[in-house]
Parts: structure tokens; C-alpha cells; sequence
């Protein structure tokens, strides 16, 4: 396969992202919430009230519990209790447009809990019913200092930020709202290496696969704003540079809420206003979240498909090591030789005609130039019992056309296994990391708890060891050949 | 015979009712312009001002809103923004040049006032689609300043306390080159769909449920010719906000182009 071929089999691989579930279960939701984890279980609100509880960040179902009622909530941990904002209406089109941002605290989240319970809800913004505001969709972010900011707002006017009390939940006393963006809804904020940025949802929402609902964001300095686009447009002019939009099936992306998982290791929660593959309904989605020049972006969900797995270290390939074995056919010639004799193509290495050549059971895996052969080829499926993390499931990861399974040992680290048995040791969690690289992990080592990734020690050795997002030998690339459907 | 009763009143009623609202309209005492739309305009005088200094166009002739009932902005698509839009609703409507208190007569569908606490206006229940009433009515140009670089005909409507959504708002300017000006774009930001002409040419039509972005729609590029230039836009609504920017923007470049000056005449 030439560097040509591998391009646009990853571009197909791309292509073809609209596809898969936002999440697993249930997640019918609309205008979630940022996901919050208590206790090791994971919760996102929304519109209505309620909203969904996941044991593993990928299977969601109906449950959490939210009193209020109305509409776009946002959830965020202080200290060990959990501070909700909501709006008291879901806003009007053609009036209405009184409305109240209200704030309340729970211990914990989970409604069995004999620590679960709200506070009585306190009014922290509010907008009359004919103003250039409309006080709803509220965001929350705790920055650097401490500080603790609520954006609210729809199309009908201001994006407004007022300054919550960390302590209480209640308004700064002689706090005045201050007007930070426009024409859009969703709004929150958030805070990374000295950026503050504006998130909101541009184009229309509410209207199933109709919804041109989108993501966008400003930034700035100033926890106030201005808060301008890539090309120098301020929020309040109603500018915002592109996060995410439509893909295939998946349509009207919105109300983004971030979830930073590890040091480089970040995720975005957000609705798709329709699945297409879900009956149209609006569900919960959860993406990779990318840096890219200081600029949030969204990344892929991760596809099924046969890959070449890079090291970012050194740019070899992870393979099963087996002898080298040569092609007898397509000895160009340095494309000299005669030149008027027809351009064919030269096939494939094919698994049959090396495997009687590999070591049979277990075998060693390594890191080796790419050269598109068999033993370089990995097949990566998901596993649909096997579970999840925040916005993944687990997957093996095989050598193409074989049941060899790439595995954890209990020695940390890592081989071919001759059959694949669904072992949590054979189960890989694949990550995108912030800057796009992959960070890969066994579900489970043999013999203990510690959580490790694959890492590259050397330029030939792969092996488990703990993630360093600042060290390239903890990361990797895929490189897609085929999709499996 | 009560349900015979009721159908007469109904039938009643809805033949004055569109009287009672035109007339209603006469007899109107005269809107302080400068109080009802404070904050947002102030009234123009017959002078020339530049463009501010990001380019946006301030000084507008604009005419009160023409009923147009639309009660979901689902429906503006290109062909319906461009059929409804090139309708005839007064004379003159794409070569007149207004001056401040003018009025023009129209032609336009009747609606009834929108109840401010109540959601989204619709059809009411049981009903099914209605037939157009056609009204004719007076409204009124103003020249007018806006406050900011947008112009917020959302609030224009409701400072005359004139209809707020399902409308079409007229708005006209001058622009004044000392030379002709080639290589320019008209760049428009509104949140509603409308069509646009320079000097009787259209230039820009944009369609959808949009939001209000600085330079999100942009025309092919123009000459704005040494002399007078005619502005005018038209900008079609349904529930929610509605303003618009308008700047012109360097063909190539997209920087606003600054060197001329905006009138009402």
C-alpha cells in the first residue's frame, strides 16, 4: 500500500465517522449538562429535568435526578459538592422571554445515595419578559483564581456573564451582568494556558434532523472578553470560529461541556439534535477534545477498521514479530528497465503466504519499520459487552484475518496471544489525546490495578508503562487501511 | 341559533377588524421617535456621516414593518425568500428615494397584535391555515442613526409599537463616493432572510434561520460609482430577534472600506 493508498484509506475511515453510536445505552437526552463523575459513577443533566447516570462513562441510561424542571442545566464540582445551574424556561421565540437563572448544591448525585439531596434553588440572573436578554442555557466555570462565572443567553439578544459565589452558589454581591457575546445559546466558558474562551451554539435548534444547530468559540484574555474569533471577530459581533458541525448522520451538535480527563487527555460532551441511526432522537455524544494552536477542535470517534499502529516515538509499527519475509515480486528496477512495458500493479504480501512462517502460540509484539505486511496489519473491533470509559468502549486489537490478540502480560508487558478470549487483558482503551496522538491502555494487567499504557521504550520495545502525555513515547498514531462495518 | 349567532359576530369581526386596524392606526397621536426608540436609534439629520470605523453603515431610512405572518422562520428558503421579496407591496419600492416622515401606502396581510407572554405565535388551535386578510395601511419612513453597529429593527418595531414578528422591514441609504470605488463587496450580518440591491441591481440575497455574524454574507464584487448610490435592503422575519450589520469590505481583502459617506437623501 503506498503512502497515497493509506492517505485516503484514513480519509475514508474519517468519512465514514457519522456513523457510530453517540454512546452506548440509552442516552436520549437534550441540552446536557457537562458530565460530572461522583463516586465512580458519571451524570449529565437536561432540559426537563433528570438527566442520565453512566457506571463507565459510555453506557448511559435515564436516572439522575434534577427538581427545577426548565431547561439547559450545567453541573460542576466544588470542593466535594456538586453545584447545578438551570433556567426556569426554555425561552420563547415570539415572547416570552422572562425567565430566571437559578443555582442549587448537592452532595452527591447519585438518588440513593443517603447524601443525595438539593439545596433550595436561589436566583442568580434573570431577564425581563422584553429585554435584549434571554436568561437561559446557563454555563459555569470555576477559573484559575477561583472565580466562579455563569454565562447565560439566547439568539434573542446578550450573552451575559454575572459571577457566582463558589462558596454559595449566589450571586457576588453588587455583581452587575456584563454583556460578553451574541446571537448564539449554550454559552459556557472555559480556561486553558492563560485563554479564557466563550463557547455557544450557533444555527437552529429543536428541530430533529432539521437542526443546523453548530459549535463555535472566541477567546480572550480577560475572563470579560472581548472574546474574538480565528479571523478577529468579537463574540458580540457575532463571530465564533467553528468546533464542531454536522457529520453524515449525526446532526446539530450542541451545548458543549468539557471533561478533562488526564494531562492531555481531554473529552467534549455535547447533544446531537439527531441521530439518524437513533430513530432522529437527540442524544448525548461525547468527543475527544483537541488543542490545535490554542483553538479547542473536536476529534473523531474512534472507528473500527484495520490499521497500521505508529509509534509517535519513532514512527515504527507496532507488529507481531515473525521473520521477515521477502517479495519476490515488484523489483522495480530504481524504475529504470524497460520502459515501455505496461504498468502493473503488485499485489499485497497475503497472510497465507507468511503464516505458516510465525511462531505459533503466544508471540512477541515489537516495533518494526512499515512495511504494510501481515504481521504489521491490525484489526481493531470493538467489544459491545466488554464496557467502556468517558466517550469509549473497549476494543481488541488483532492481527488481520487471525484471532492473535494484542495482550497485557503480568510482567507489564505486552504480546500476541494465539486466540482471543475476551480476557480484560485483551481489551484496549484508545484515547485521543489533546494534540491528536493516541493514548492506548489495557482494561485490566494481570496481577494488578496499576493503570498503564502502551509506551515505546526504545525505538523497537513496546511495553506497558505509566502515560506521560509530555513524552512521545507514551503516544501513537492509527493509520487506517479498510473500515470494518 | 347561538352557534348562527356566533358565526355572524365571528364573520363580523373579521371583516373590521382589518378596518378597525388601519384606522386605529390614523388616529395614532405622533411617536416621540427619539424617546420610543432610545437606546437604540437616534434621529438622522439631512447631513452625510461616515460609515464608523469598522465600516458599518448607521445612518438608514426605514420604513415601519409590512405585515408578512410568519409564525416559524422554517420557511425561508431561497425561493421563498426571493418570491415573497420581489413582490410589489408599494409603489416605487426599488427606485423611490424616501424622505423622513413620508408615507407610503401597502398592501399586506393582516395579524393580530402578538401577546408578549405567550410563546411562539401560531395558528390558533382548531382553526387550520387562515386565508390572508389584506389590509392597506400608511406606515412611515424615519431617518434614523443607529446607536450601535447593528440595527436592531426588532427594536425598531417595538419602539412604534408596531408589529414585531412576521414582518418585512424596508431600509434605505446613500452612499456618497467622491470617486467611483471598485472592487468592493457588500457584507451583511442579519439573522433573518432578505434581499438586497445596489442602485436597483440585486446583490445579495441571503435565506434561512440565521444567526447575526459580521460579514456572514458577502455579494460578488461591486462598484460603488462616484456620486450617489442607492442602498436598499429588505429584511424578512419571523419569531425572534431581528437586526442586521451592513459594511461594504475590500473585494480581495475583506477590510472595510471606509472612504465615503452615508445620507438619508
Amino acid at each position: 500500500m503506498t503512502n497515497k493508498n493509506i492517505i485516503l484509506g484514513a480519509a475514508l475511515c474519517m468519512l465514514s465517522a457519522g456513523s457510530a453510536f453517540a454512546q452506548g445505552g440509552k442516552p436520549f437526552i437534550h441540552d446536557p449538562s457537562c458530565i460530572v463523575e461522583c463516586n465512580g459513577k458519571y451524570y449529565t443533566f437536561g432540559t426537563g429535568g433528570g438527566g442520565l447516570i453512566s457506571p463507565d462513562g459510555w453506557h448511559w441510561e435515564s436516572g439522575a435526578v434534577r427538581p427545577g424542571g426548565g431547561a439547559a442545566p450545567d453541573a460542576i464540582k466544588i470542593g466535594d459538592r456538586y453545584l447545578i445551574a438551570y433556567s426556569t424556561t426554555g425561552g420563547g421565540m415570539g415572547g416570552g422571554h422572562a425567565s430566571a437563572i437559578m443555582t442549587m448544591w448537592n452532595k452527591d448525585l447519585d438518588p440513593n445515595s443517603p447524601d443525595f439531596g438539593y439545596t433550595e434553588a436561589v436566583e442568580v440572573a434573570s431577564s425581563l419578559v422584553d429585554e435584549d436578554c434571554n436568561a437561559i442555557d446557563a454555563g459555569l466555570l470555576l477559573g484559575p483564581d477561583g472565580r466562579l462565572w455563569c454565562t447565560y443567553g439566547t439568539y434573542f439578544g446578550h450573552i451575559r456573564q454575572v459571577e457566582l459565589d463558589p462558596e454559595t452558589g449566589f450571586r457576588k454581591e453588587g455583581n452587575e451582568a456584563i454583556d460578553i457575546g451574541r446571537n448564539m445559546e449554550a454559552s459556557t466558558m472555559m480556561y486553558r494556558d492563560g485563554w479564557y474562551y466563550l463557547l455557544g451554539t450557533h444555527g437552529t435548534c429543536c428541530d430533529g434532523v432539521n437542526s443546523t444547530y453548530n459549535i463555535v468559540v472566541g477567546r480572550s484574555r480577560n475572563p470579560h472578553g472581548p472574546f474574538i474569533d480565528n479571523v478577529g471577530r468579537s463574540m458580540i459581533e457575532g463571530g465564533g470560529k467553528m468546533v464542531i458541525n454536522a457529520e453524515n448522520r449525526l446532526i446539530g451538535p450542541g451545548h458543549f461541556g468539557r471533561y478533562i480527563e488526564d494531562e492531555g487527555i481531554e473529552k467534549m460532551s455535547f447533544h446531537w439534535e439527531a441521530d439518524m441511526d437513533q430513530s432522529g432522537r437527540s442524544v448525548l455524544a461525547i468527543r475527544p477534545l483537541l488543542w490545535k494552536n490554542g483553538w479547542p477542535v473536536a476529534g473523531e470517534a474512534f472507528q473500527s477498521g484495520t490499521y497500521e499502529i505508529q509509534s509517535e516515538r519513532s514512527g515504527y509499527a507496532l507488529e507481531l514479530a515473525t521473520d521477515f519475509v521477502r517479495m519476490n515480486s515488484g523489483m522495480g528496477m530504481f524504475g529504470r528497465g524497460n520502459t515501455d512495458q505496461p504498468v502493473v500493479k503488485v499485489e499485497q504480501q497475503k497472510l497465507s503466504e507468511v503464516i505458516d512462517t510465525w511462531p505459533t502460540g503466544n508471540a512477541e509484539v515489537r516495533n518494526g519499520y512499515y512495511m504494510g505486511r501481515p504481521n504489521q496489519r491490525w484489526s481493531i473491533i470493538p467489544v459491545d459487552e466488554a464496557g467502556g470509559y468517558v466517550g469509549g468502549q473497549y476494543y481488541k486489537i488483532l492481527i488481520e484475518g487471525t484471532n492473535r490478540a494484542l495482550a497485557a502480560t503480568a510482567a507489564c508487558e505486552v504480546e500476541a496471544v494465539a486466540e482471543y478470549t475476551g480476557a480484560d487483558e485483551q481489551l484496549w482503551r484508545i484515547e485521543q489525546c489533546t494534540d491528536g496522538t493516541f493514548r492506548i491502555m489495557p482494561k485490566a494487567i494481570p496481577g494488578t490495578s496499576e493503570k498503564l499504557a502502551l509506551v515505546s521504550l526504545g525505538d523497537c520495545k513496546p511495553t506497558l508503562a505509566p502515560f506521560d502525555f509530555n513524552n512521545d513515547n507514551c503516544k501513537w498514531a492509527f493509520k487506517c487501511f479498510t473500515q470494518i462495518k | 341559533m347561538r352557534k348562527t349567532i356566533n358565526f355572524l359576530l365571528l364573520l363580523a369581526a373579521l371583516t373590521l377588524v382589518p378596518c378597525i386596524n388601519v384606522d386605529a392606526q390614523k388616529k395614532k397621536a405622533k411617536v416621540d421617535v427619539s424617546e420610543a426608540l432610545k437606546g437604540y436609534f437616534t434621529p438622522a439629520d439631512n447631513g452625510a456621516v461616515r460609515p464608523d470605523g469598522d465600516g458599518f453603515i448607521r445612518r438608514w431610512m426605514i420604513l415601519e414593518p409590512i405585515s408578512k405572518p410568519n409564525p416559524t422562520n422554517r420557511v425561508f428558503t431561497e425561493t421563498y425568500t426571493r418570491t415573497e421579496l420581489s413582490k410589489e407591496y408599494f409603489p416605487g419600492q426599488l427606485t423611490m428615494m424616501p424622505k423622513d416622515g413620508d408615507q407610503v401606502t401597502v398592501n399586506m396581510e393582516y395579524q393580530a397584535p402578538v401577546d408578549l407572554t405567550s410563546n411562539r405565535p401560531r395558528t390558533p388551535q382548531g382553526q387550520g391555515p387562515q386565508e390572508p386578510k389584506w389590509v392597506k395601511a400608511k406606515l412611515t419612513w424615519h431617518a434614523l442613526d443607529s446607536d450601535h453597529f447593528f440595527v436592531k429593527l426588532f427594536r425598531f418595531a417595538t419602539g412604534l409599537n408596531k408589529d414585531r414578528y412576521g414582518v418585512i422591514f424596508w431600509t434605505v441609504t446613500v452612499i456618497n463616493c467622491e470617486e467611483d470605488i471598485e472592487n468592493v463587496r457588500l457584507s451583511l450580518g442579519s439573522n433573518k432572510a432578505g434581499m438586497w440591491w445596489l442602485n436597483g441591481e440585486e446583490v445579495l440575497l441571503v435565506a434561512g434561520d440565521r444567526h447575526m455574524g459580521v460579514d456572514s454574507a458577502v455579494s460578488d464584487r461591486v462598484t460603488l460609482k462616484k456620486g450617489k448610490n442607492v442602498l436598499r435592503g429588505a429584511t424578512m422575519n419571523g419569531p425572534g430577534m431581528s437586526e442586521i450589520c451592513v459594511r461594504f469590505i475590500d473585494g480581495d481583502t475583506g477590510k472595510p472600506v471606509t472612504n465615503y459617506t452615508v445620507s438619508c437623501n
